[in-house]
């Protein structure tokens, strides 16, 4: 891919990373990250990460930010737009981000291979699906299994919690 | 960059949404023409021959009514959903092979090899303008409906999402042209007597894919928001849904962005099930370049079919209560599916190829 579209797609989830955190109003800030999850799925094709970069689409903007969207649409969350912007948590959060933002340039400038040019991969068109399962069920098919048996006993357990009478 | 490709790619995306819009007019046609029938009235007769420029009189209609904004409402977002509605419905018709090839040029716009995940991730956003819709109209009756969509969208996408299993279970393959061609060599997936019938295996694989292929469609239905499952925009419980704060043209893109969702929701079913543009005896676009057009048109014949059958379903069949389309979608649909994975490959494990 083209280092236009890297940039094009770096900035838009930039932007709308931002507008998470500075729009008043909750629910353009859940659209603004849904946008921004679009950008980085872009950003993982980019990477010839196919898979990863739809799932990315399908579970989190597809499934779980409506999910979102639909609770705060529930809420009603006037009060939000109005409140008064507290200028002691900006500065500190800021603040806080830029510190950060400092240590991962530090990081990444020591880093060697940062410095090197990686060849293109052999052939773009791997079947990226078919070697994600194949790890799945062969490497990793342990942690695979505790996984599913732990998000089952999740779910179970909030259907227990939200079939409980309330007295 | 590869300028023949970008070329054809170009063609390919302008003919294609060409035809589909085409398409998208006259199913609007078919399902007052059919209705009319079915109901023993004459539906739309006067424009044109056999009322057939109706679609080119509805369209000046839409775009010359007054574009109104109601004050209450959130502008923005009022302006964004009709949009939001359209667009994941068109974009998904990219995976789609609808055709062999015509002059070596093969007949998909993206042949990507996660292919029907992408249809799922691009219809799964489709949500997005519905709930945008009922929620920026700032109104009781489009909020509910909104709601209602959202919730029934999520629950038939597990269903849609686990139907599809048993197929790719046997082709081992995302990629929907991988699909088209399976489907050319082994016969269609339900119909185990194209090809070689004599073959045991396909007759046992026929049974969970028969499964898959009903519960699949009937998903689709609930996606598409059409009758027996159009709760969010039930009219006589909530006047228009999602869509009632809305007139002329910006009601037009929702309208017609459900009959787009129809047209890719059958050109899904019948890659996935019918074969795709295949058809017994018509050789493939390689043999020249007619035979490429005939299977392009067969294609969408097979579409044209399925949308058949979406219009005879809505004006035959009642429409189901909340909770039971809640309960259809999680108590029965989804266990279909997934005791129909099971059975596939239980099959698969036993009748090794």
């Amino acid at each position: 891919m083209s280092p236009v579209l890297f940039w094009f797609f770096a900035f838009v989830m930039l932007v709308f990373g931002a507008a998470v955190i500075i729009n008043r109003n909750p629910i353009a800030s859940a659209l603004s990250l849904v946008v921004c999850f679009m950008g980085l799925s872009a950003l993982f094709m980019s990477l010839d990460a196919f898979f990863i970069g739809i799932i990315q689409v399908l579970v989190y903007a597809g499934a779980v930010m409506v999910l979102f969207l639909f609770i705060i649409m529930l809420l009603d969350l006037r009060m939000e737009e109005r409140r008064k912007i507290n200028l002691v948590a900006v500065v500190g959060g800021a603040g806080v981000a830029l510190a950060f933002f400092i240590q991962i340039c530090f990081v990444v400038g020591q880093l060697s291979a940062a410095q090197k040019t990686f060849p293109p991969l052999v052939s773009p068109k791997t079947d990226d699906v078919h070697s994600v399962g194949l790890l799945l069920f062969t490497n990793y098919n342990l942690p695979f299994q505790i996984i599913g048996v732990l998000v089952l006993v999740a779910t179970i357990g909030v259907i227990v919690l939200s079939k409980r009478e309330l007295r | 960059m590869d300028y023949f490709y970008l070329t054809t790619s170009l063609v390919k995306i302008v003919a294609l949404l060409a035809v589909v819009l085409g398409i998208m007019n006259y199913t609007v046609y078919a399902e007052r023409r059919i209705s009319a029938l079915i109901q023993d009235r004459l539906g739309p007769n006067r424009v044109g021959p056999f009322g057939l420029f109706q679609p080119i009189a509805d369209a000046a209609k839409f775009l010359l009514k007054e574009d109104f904004t109601p004050g209450h409402v959130n502008k923005f977002y009022y302006w964004l959903a009709p949009c939001l509605a359209m667009i994941p419905a068109i974009t998904t018709l990219a995976v789609v092979p609808f055709g062999s090839s015509l002059f070596g040029v093969p007949m998909v716009i993206a042949d990507i090899n996660v292919g029907v995940l992408f249809v799922f991730a691009i219809a799964s956003l489709g949500v997005y303008g519905i709930v945008i819709a009922g929620w920026s109209s700032n109104s009781k009756y489009p909020f509910l409906g909104g709601v209602r969509s959202s919730s029934q969208m999520i629950s038939y996408e597990l269903s849609l999402g686990l139907a599809v299993i048993p197929v790719f279970l046997l082709i081992g393959q995302l990629r929907l042209t991988e699909v088209v061609s399976y489907q050319i060599e082994h016969g269609w997936m339900i119909a185990p007597f194209v090809g070689d019938w004599t073959n045991l295996r396909k007759w046992l694989l026929a049974i969970p894919m028969l499964i898959s292929f009903v519960v699949f469609t009937i998903a689709i239905f609930a996606e598409t928001n059409r009758l027996p499952f159009d709760l969010p925009e039930a009219e006589t419980e909530l006047v228009g849904g999602y869509h009632t704060e809305y007139g002329s043209m910006k009601f037009g893109l929702f309208f017609l962005g459900e009959y787009v969702a129809m047209i890719t929701g059958s050109a899904i079913i019948v890659t996935l099930f019918l074969g795709g543009w295949h058809f017994p005896g018509i050789p493939d676009g390689s043999q020249g370049w007619s035979w490429g057009l005939v299977n392009i048109f067969v294609f969408f014949s097979k579409v044209a079919v399925l949308l058949f059958v979406f219009i005879w379903v809505r004006w035959t069949l009642p429409r189901f209560r909340y909770d039971q389309l809640m309960r259809l979608g999680w108590v029965f649909f989804f266990e279909i599916a997934l005791v129909n994975i099971f059975i596939a490959a239980i099959i698969l494990a036993y009748f090794p190829a």
